[in-house]
């Protein structure tokens, strides 16, 4: 059978099949995206504000997740987590549960290494903030929540923006790395089909052409954005 | 488990004997990334627009897919292509370290090419022009104004990719490396302790790390010399 069939939508083809393992990818990259901005948010705060024990604390959890391995935190929490929750639940004398789906494991393992990256953008992004912005604010009488929302936060996005996509490229390539615990993602579809067609030169060429469109299109995005947000700012000034 | 010191003793030393094959893998890729880099950003500042389409071309290629993509291309991909299945080169690319170390070696001189090009465009440009003014050649501005301050300005950024590259060397694992990470998996096939290898393979990566950063952050401290900077001359 001819490379284009075999990548086509034909009954023979594996296009439905890489198609949906994009989808699977995006899915497990915009979920650990997710999880790193609020515990990066979080860990970010309390690297800020916690005392100093937390600080401590933060900081470690910062130098491990940045200095292991993605693969081996993947694998960590793949053979760690069941056991962990198996302990926790026979300790409350539950019935142990079942094993965690792959895309629960993966995701959670990549959004943990995706927020120690996060809190550093996060930190970075709260010093460069002027400190008379957070003193005018107190003096106005601002509640810390509503500091957040109407200063921090609108120009934490601006100034975050460009590091965000970085880190969110980073999400999406390591995704490819929860193909080793069986997900069938993107790239754990391409490699089954290059191992059942016995042609992995076009398959994982196939994938290469697919990942390259998703970081092109991923950054057009953060590039329209952070081009919009910075006019944004240049108008109301 | 009563076996604690019994279990862990043996398995650091086991895994301890993987390190040389980390090692390796780790400082070839990032010599020769090193060097294409510093090719790469030649290309980027070259008048030839044949030569900036080639390092765009590279960098988006090998930023925009995932490393572990790159590896299982270069290890089972290429080997379908007649000339390198039956050239000469086949006996280096059956070989899955000279796999590894290529992928590793292709894909990281792409983002430290990125940041030498970003280095390079923050040398400041009145150094370069006095360099000149002075009468310089080419090669002597080159060594004595650009790459100095090149290396300066680009350490930090430098460091994170070495250490990036650092975790990377366990992907290794996955086209039957017996790096650290593969030979865990191989003694966790044994022992059925999952958890405990992973841990002390991971405790290992971390003093790898550790000594990489302290190393290259020395060497930055030593670059900059923080030399008092001019104060402004006093108005009398």
């Amino acid at each position: 059978m001819s490379g284009l069939a075999l990548l086509g939508f034909g009954p023979d083809g594996w296009g439905r099949l890489l198609l949906s393992g994009c989808l699977l990818t995006l899915q497990v990259s915009l979920c650990s995206m997710a999880i790193g901005t609020v515990l990066g948010g979080l860990l970010a705060w309390a690297r800020i504000r916690g005392p100093r024990p937390v600080r401590a604390l933060t900081a470690a959890y910062g130098i491990v997740l940045r200095g292991v391995p993605e693969l081996l935190v993947i694998f960590l929490l793949y053979f760690g987590l069941p056991s962990l929750i198996a302990s926790l639940w026979s300790a409350m004398g539950w019935p142990p549960p079942g094993l965690l789906p792959a895309f629960v494991t993966g995701g959670l393992a990549i959004g943990l290494v995706s927020a120690a990256y996060q809190a550093e953008v996060f930190r970075g992004g709260v010093a460069a903030i002027p400190v008379g912005q957070f003193e005018a604010a107190r003096a106005l009488g601002l509640t810390d929540l509503l500091c957040l929302r109407r200063i921090l936060i609108p120009q934490m996005l601006r100034i975050t923006l460009p590091a965000l996509g970085n880190v969110w490229q980073f999400n999406l390539k390591d995704s490819a790395l929860v193909s080793v615990i069986g997900l069938a993602e993107l790239m754990r579809v391409s490699l089954v089909g290059a191992g059942s067609t016995r042609q992995p030169f076009l398959f994982l060429s196939a994938a290469i052409v697919l990942y390259l469109v998703l970081t092109s299109i991923s950054d057009l995005a953060f590039r329209t954005l952070d081009r919009r947000f910075s006019q944004d700012a240049k108008e109301a000034s | 488990m009563a076996d604690g010191s019994g279990f862990y003793a043996p398995t650091l030393a086991q895994l301890f004997g993987a390190v040389p094959v980390t090692l390796l893998i780790l400082l070839v890729s990032m010599t020769l990334a090193t060097l294409l880099a510093a090719v790469l950003t030649a290309c980027s500042a070259s008048a030839s627009p044949g030569l900036r389409a080639f390092r765009a071309g590279w960098t988006f290629l090998f930023r925009g897919t995932p490393l572990i993509l790159q590896i299982f291309m270069i290890y089972y991909g290429l080997a379908m292509l007649p000339w390198i299945r039956w050239g000469p080169a086949w006996p280096a690319f059956r070989d899955p370290i000279f796999c590894t170390c290529l992928a590793l070696t292709c894909c990281c001189s792409a983002y430290i090419g990125e940041v030498f090009r970003g280095a390079l465009a923050a040398v400041p440009a009145g150094e370069i022009e006095a360099g000149k003014a002075c009468g310089m050649s080419r090669l002597q501005l080159l060594r004595r104004v650009i790459a100095p301050a090149l290396i300066r300005i680009a350490l930090p950024s430098y460091s994170n990719e070495v250490i990036m590259l650092a975790k990377s060397t366990s992907l290794a694992s996955t086209i039957t490396v017996l790096d650290i990470t593969g030979v865990a998996q191989g003694i966790i096939s044994k022992t059925y302790r999952t958890l405990d290898v992973f841990l002390c393979a991971a405790a290992l990566y971390l003093l790898i790390n550790a000594i990489l950063s302290a190393g290259l952050r020395a060497w930055a401290d030593r670059l900059s010399i923080d030399r008092p900077t001019p104060k402004a001359v006093e108005p009398l």
